[in-house]
């Protein structure tokens, strides 16, 4: 019967969220691109093949504008720019995703734990944390890739680590709100250890405001990554990364416009999209704007 | 008030010495022999070793941060690898271009995005306001580095109103701001919205329009004053930002600054280069931060009020 009540109540809460996300309309529309790039990126190799499309080059159809048999024309290596941009979204999204749940996993305990306890430890993890917070964040990624290298894996722990301080920050104010609630409380009279109390009582009821953030940051990293390849230190050719076919691009500004437009569009694209999902999603899960 | 600025101004020197450990210590992480790399390959192994011992590379990190700080209190940062010159004296013969451009960006994005926001608020859902703020979300998403590019192609190679590199002129100033300036200018100006649409739902707003107070009045004495906490606090951070977004614009404008130096010093894994670069711009960000705490008492007597 408990059970029963629970599952209920979940159900509605979630519901009721998502009610109020489907009438932000901007927000749906944030949702819908969102929905079709996840499709793209997982069906990437059904559209265009990685090996003959992506990567093998082609010098005799060398920047050749947008037509049928290329929507987006070619590059200049002859590559189809669009095979190209579908597989380039596999690693915006890969990206964007991985650092942030290494973010996520760094910063979300380090912030609970400041939280929860308060005191000499929230003083020592947030003074900590205010360190890193005054390295401006590409700064610091630009740092942690200028000592670890250039790869995906050393690009996505560089803006990882830089979004910690960030999830950290929220983390820590939302377990400040609730941890002196009665059923925090409840789970230490019954003999819970803090951890536990921790893990399974405060952190699944601030789940709102880190899904928020969770979101923008995704846009956020992608950003990061297309930054840091575009200045040659992140993604490295011929792997299609957005930010890495705008450098390629450059230098062919006045006769291939399309080699810099469509890169930068799909990247303003999904930034957008992002967006206007977070903050939709902001919206519909924080009650005092529920009116 | 002058206790607050000085309390403030101790609290710059830890975070001076905790970022300056935590780049350190990153740029520490570096695999490879520093030694072996200036040297080269086909140096003989005495030669490296003598060299690792010359620039105290055999010292654990701890020690060699110690003598890395004492350096820079006397603003040594070191040689640069590649150049061989101070790394300090490079750093700061590029240092005005960079403020110049951060300096104009800035001042671009507030001048611009302050009065839009107001604007916004108090014509909210008009047509004014939809337009601003579909403007400004475009402004957040679009990366600057291909506004950058796109604004090259639009006024430099096809319009030719304006050169797509160099600084010697004002002409070349107005794309690299513009370029800079967006994504802040778009922050700004949604702040500035939802602060000043808090705000005007006040009930002290509502008091001065019973009063009969001039509508003007209201928004720019009653108002603005109140919102523009938030709105200081998102400059402050939008400077982290735009110190970053300089180093991208640098780069598409072959702007001879620090950012174009940083860049070129990464590639060349020219260690002492890039931790003076990014020291430097962090020194930059924490004063700026200094300022916006200040800015704070200024706005809000309350703040002021705690340290009288």
């Amino acid at each position: 019967m408990v059970k029963t009540a629970q599952t209920y109540k979940k159900r509605s809460m979630a519901s009721e969220i998502w009610r109020r996300l489907c009438r932000n309309k901007m927000a749906m529309l944030g949702l819908v691109i969102m929905v079709i790039l996840v499709l793209t990126a997982i069906f990437a190799d059904v559209i265009a093949d990685y090996d003959t499309k992506v990567i093998a080059q082609d010098i005799k159809n060398r920047l050749q504008g947008p037509s049928m048999a290329h929507w987006c024309g070619t590059d200049e290596f002859g590559r189809d720019i669009f095979a190209r941009l579908v597989h380039g979204s596999r690693v915006s999204l890969v990206v964007g995703l991985v650092s942030v749940t290494i973010s996520l996993i760094i910063g979300g305990p380090l912030g609970a734990v400041a939280g929860y306890y308060g005191g000499r430890v929230d003083n020592v993890i947030m003074r900590i944390m205010d360190i890193f917070l005054a390295v401006p964040s590409i700064l610091l990624a630009m740092t942690i890739v200028a000592a670890l290298g250039t790869s995906l894996v050393n690009v996505m722990l560089a803006i990882g680590i830089s979004g910690v301080p960030g999830y950290a920050r929220i983390v820590r104010a939302s377990v400040m709100s609730i941890k002196d609630q009665e059923f925090v409380e409840a789970s230490r009279a019954i003999g819970a250890k803090s951890p536990t109390t921790i893990f399974r009582e405060i952190l699944p009821n601030c789940l709102a405001p880190i899904i928020v953030q969770a979101t923008l940051s995704v846009a956020s990293a992608i950003l990061s990554t297309a930054s840091l390849s575009f200045l040659g230190l992140g993604v490295q050719p011929p792997s299609p990364e957005w930010g890495a076919m705008l450098s390629g691009g450059r230098n062919y500004l006045r006769d291939a416009l399309h080699l810099t437009l469509f890169p930068g569009l799909s990247i303003v694209i999904t930034i957008l999209a992002l967006n206007l999902l977070g903050d939709g999603l902001r919206d519909a899960l924080d009650p005092r704007l529920k009116q | 008030m002058h206790k607050y600025i000085i309390k403030r101004l101790l609290m710059l020197i830890p975070v001076v010495i905790g970022v300056s450990f935590l780049v350190f210590f990153i740029m520490s992480l570096a695999p490879g022999d520093t030694a072996r790399t200036i040297l080269g390959e086909t140096a003989p192994m005495e030669a490296v070793e003598a060299l690792r011992e010359e620039l105290g590379l055999n010292d654990p990190v701890l020690v060699r941060y110690f003598h890395y700080m004492a350096d820079l209190l006397h603003g040594d940062l070191g040689e640069s690898y590649k150049s061989g010159q101070p790394v300090f004296s490079e750093v700061m013969s590029r240092f005005p271009a960079t403020l110049k451009l951060a300096f104009w960006g800035m001042l671009f994005a507030v001048v611009l995005s302050i009065p839009i926001g107001i604007i916004s608020a108090t014509k909210q859902y008009s047509l004014t306001d939809s337009v601003s703020m579909v403007l400004a979300l475009l402004g957040v998403a679009t990366p600057n580095f291909w506004l950058g590019l796109m604004l090259i192609i639009g006024f430099s190679l096809h319009l030719k109103w304006f050169p797509s590199g160099g600084d010697e002129t004002w002409r070349a100033l107005v794309l690299p701001v513009i370029t800079l300036g967006t994504g802040c200018m778009a922050s700004v100006t949604r702040i500035t919205r939802s602060s000043m649409l808090e705000v005007v739902r006040q009930d002290y707003i509502r008091t001065a329009k019973a009063k009969g107070v001039n509508r003007r009045v209201v928004i720019y004495k009653h108002a603005l004053k109140n919102a523009m906490i938030p709105v200081v606090t998102v400059i402050g951070l939008q400077f982290g930002q735009l110190l970053g977004g300089a180093v991208l614009t640098e780069s598409v404008f072959s702007w001879p600054g620090v950012g174009t130096y940083l860049v070129n010093s990464i590639k060349a894994k020219d260690t002492p280069a890039v931790l003076g670069c990014v020291i430097i711009f962090c020194i930059c960000f924490s004063i700026v931060n200094l300022v916006v705490d200040i800015l704070y008492a200024y706005i809000d007597p309350r703040i002021k009020s705690k340290y009288k």
